[in-house]
């Protein structure tokens, strides 16, 4: 390899000078930019105190709740007094009126409640027994507070008269004078098919099935199939029937509202398109009509038929075929600026009318592009159907925002995310489809 | 006419004709089977969202008009006197036509609106998610991109959670951190953020996929690591295209961040929608005009950068949701 001589090196420089001597700015451009952000998001840290409310927000609550989406805990108070030891449930406890769940165990005055393999409570009116992983707490009763023996392992805590024994994610004990108060936490959703209030409920499938087949009527005006439906549909706590049909509400809103944005984009793109129509004025304006309904966003569209037809779809689809009547129109005039325009000149010069020009010299043309994009607005549309309904539009995201706002009912959220996900991935999947054989490639 | 010209064709020729005969008779009952299915469900999903609406369509259009009306400003200067929460000479002690709430005083008594300021948010909300997602999504592409890594388990492995990021919806994860850090901005920013990563690591690490690899080719025979090749060999290739993306998406986040400021996560969509809850005609225009000025701004100048990133080929589609 030759090594280039200082002659060379000059004759480069001079001849490149941009490459070899750019101007400071070109040169400092990277440093500039980073400088530049650096600073706007210093400017945005400021703007929306983003430390302090990051600071200030409850962390240790995001596990808790990230927990219920795929858990629910069981509510217990054990009462102790020196006649009896008691247990008792919450009025609208996960386990029924009667509950005999097998985690509690009594002999006399003595409870013991499991909490999973190595992880025990036992439980007298006296003093409760705390084992976890082979360490072990004593918490002596006594009338002025509870009274922990021996130095508190990681896993209890001493706050005033209670003591408190976290068990991880099996669940916890409030030691408080005179009773214990247990949550216990299981994986799953809890009663997720029939509530408790079910003649159906805490039945094995094969049960369940044999008494709508061949059990007698437990409600005289219906047979046992249409009972154990409308348990399902009404559950107290999933509401089945609710959730599903402001799902429904959501996927007619996409449909609907897409539909009609594709039929009334449709002619008008072609009012809209140079090409086409070569009045200069018809073509502004359909333009700017385009613009207006597609800047004036899907949320003032909502807010404002929200307003008008009162909550409910027709809200939603509204504010979908409003915005993207704006869009579609305007991707399709473009369209149809872009076409061959040697088939419209061959269909004119056999003698055929304007419209069976645009009939069999356009339309062949821009048809496959067309379905192909509205099927992908109803796609996206799918998804966005979900957000405007918070405000009111329809659909399950009021329901969704709701539920989000009470802090108790992630399950129900888990619920409904799942559903909405499952929704957009055949719908997607059916989109694909439908675009791929649309357009002869994968789309 | 079918008679003629069965009369001059030959049997094979006749035979050609019925089966045409057969396949086109077929395809237009096709045609109208689907045809009738797709009326019937637009009937039926018509028939759905106003039963299950809160007002019927039919009751409610002479409101729509009523509230329509309402809407038109009484005189020339109402709206704009809303705008710059000018003194209204309808003035009568609520706060329908002067809003003194929530004035951000500059200097002495000038003053601009309360919703200038809430505007200026949801432009930062926007700004800044886009910024968080075009850097996450800038270092994610890389290791999801085929001709880059070869390991399949990591490429699959960004890849679903890209997904996963851009699947969910963007109104839970705002949900979600409400619930920790209480509704305001921030929680929108998350949700708004988290999407952008998902939807901009997909759109990047496609074009990353799509890059010329002579230039890493080349970087490899002298010898450079793998740091250096993405960074001397694709980077300044695909930077172009990464932007005119980012700038897409920008376009969209403004939107996206004032429906969920409507829903809760502050900015101008909670004004507009509080506005509008409350009958203020002329804030609610005001409001509309400047966000619908402040949308044409945002989508011109991103055009136009865009255009000269990139030249016209990623005008594709106008801003639109993914």
């Amino acid at each position: 390899m030759n090594a280039l001589s200082s002659t060379a090196i000059a004759d480069f420089e001079t001849r490149y000078p941009e490459v070899f001597n750019p101007p400071l700015w070109k040169r400092f451009m990277p440093l500039f930019i980073a400088a530049g952000i650096v600073l706007y998001v210093a400017y945005c840290w400021w703007f929306f105190s983003i430390g302090t409310v990051i600071a200030g927000g409850q962390w240790q609550r995001a596990e808790l709740y990230a927990r219920d989406w795929i858990s629910y805990a069981v509510k217990a108070t054990v009462k102790m007094t020196p006649e009896a030891t008691t247990v008792s449930y919450p009025r609208f406890s996960e386990l029924g009126d009667n509950p005999n769940p097998d985690w509690i165990v009594k002999a006399d005055n003595n409870i013991t409640v499991r909490f999973g393999s190595g992880k025990a409570l036992d439980i007298n009116d006296q003093q409760v027994v705390a084992t976890r992983g082979g360490e072990s707490l004593t918490i002596l009763i006594e009338p002025d507070g509870a009274k922990p023996q021996g130095p508190l392992p990681k896993w209890a805590a001493l706050k005033e008269d209670q003591v408190t024994v976290n068990f991880g994610f099996a669940g916890q004990a409030d030691i408080i004078p005179q009773r214990v108060v247990i949550s216990r936490r299981f994986l799953g959703w809890a009663n997720f098919i029939f509530d408790t209030a079910s003649p159906f409920w805490n039945k094995s499938l094969g049960e369940v099935a044999s008494m709508i087949v061949s059990g007698e009527r437990i409600k005289p005006e219906m047979s046992n199939a249409a009972l154990a439906f409308d348990n399902i549909w009404y559950n107290a706590s999933w509401q089945h029937g609710d959730v599903w049909t402001k799902l429904l509400q959501t996927i007619v809103m996409a449909f609907m509202g897409t539909l009609l944005a594709t039929l009334v984009s449709f002619p008008l793109a072609f009012v809209a398109a140079r090409n086409i129509m070569p009045n200069f004025f018809a073509n502004q304006i359909t333009k700017r009509f385009f613009d207006f309904l597609r800047s004036v966003d899907m949320l003032i569209w909502a807010l404002f038929f929200t307003r008008a037809f009162g909550p409910g779809p027709l809200a939603g689809i509204s504010a979908i075929f409003f915005t993207d009547t704006g869009t579609l129109g305007k991707v399709y005039s473009e369209t149809l600026e872009n076409i061959d325009d040697k088939q419209r000149e061959g269909v004119k010069s056999v003698g055929a009318s304007p419209a069976n020009v645009q009939r069999y010299g356009v339309v062949p043309q821009v048809l496959p592009v067309f379905a192909s994009q509205a099927l992908y607005f109803w796609e996206s549309n799918t998804r966005s159907a979900t957000i405007i309904g918070a405000v009111g539009a329809g659909g399950i995201g009021l329901k969704l925002w709701e539920a989000m706002r009470t802090n108790t009912n992630w399950h129900n959220v888990a619920y409904m995310v799942v559903l909405i996900l499952i929704v957009i991935f055949i719908f997607d999947n059916i989109s694909n489809a439908l675009r791929s054989r649309l357009t002869g490639k994968q789309g | 006419m079918s008679q003629a010209i069965s009369a001059e064709l030959s049997p094979d020729g006749i035979q050609i004709e019925r089966h045409w005969q057969e396949l086109a008779t077929r395809r237009r009952a096709y045609s109208w089977l689907i045809g009738i299915c797709l009326l019937v469900t637009v009937a039926g999903s018509l028939w759905f969202a106003n039963e299950s609406n809160a007002g019927k369509f039919f009751d409610r259009l002479p409101h729509f008009f009523d509230f329509a009306g309402d809407l038109v400003p009484r005189d020339g200067w109402e709206v704009w006197r809303a705008l710059f929460d000018l003194p209204s000479p309808y003035f009568d002690g609520s706060l329908k036509y002067d809003y003194p709430e929530g004035r951000v005083y500059l200097f002495g008594g000038f003053y601009f609106p309360e919703y200038f300021y809430k505007m200026l948010e949801t432009l930062n909300i926007a700004i800044l998610s886009t910024l968080v997602g075009f850097i996450f999504g800038f270092f994610f592409c890389f290791l999801a991109a085929k001709n880059l890594v070869r390991n399949g388990l990591v490429r699959g492995i960004v890849r679903r959670f890209m997904e996963i990021l851009r699947a969910f919806p963007e109104i839970v994860i705002a949900g979600f951190f409400a619930a920790i850090l209480s509704l305001g901005p921030i929680p929108a920013m998350f949700a708004v953020g988290i999407h952008t990563i998902g939807a901009l690591g997909k759109l990047f690490f496609e074009v990353v996929e799509n890059a010329d690899m002579k230039a890493d080719e080349g970087l490899r025979a002298a010898g450079a690591n793998w740091f250096e090749r993405v960074g001397f060999g694709i980077v300044p290739q695909v930077m172009p295209n990464f932007m005119s993306y980012a700038l897409l998406r920008l376009e969209i986040n403004v939107r996206a961040s004032t429906i969920i400021g409507a829903v809760g996560g502050g900015g101008i969509g909670e004004e507009l929608r509080l506005s509008i809850g409350r009958g203020h005609q002329a804030k609610t225009l005001a409001i509309v005009l400047l966000l619908l000025v402040t949308i044409i701004a945002v989508d011109q100048f991103s055009a136009w950068l865009r255009r000269r990133l990139v030249g016209n080929q990623a005008f594709a589609f106008g801003g639109k949701q993914s």
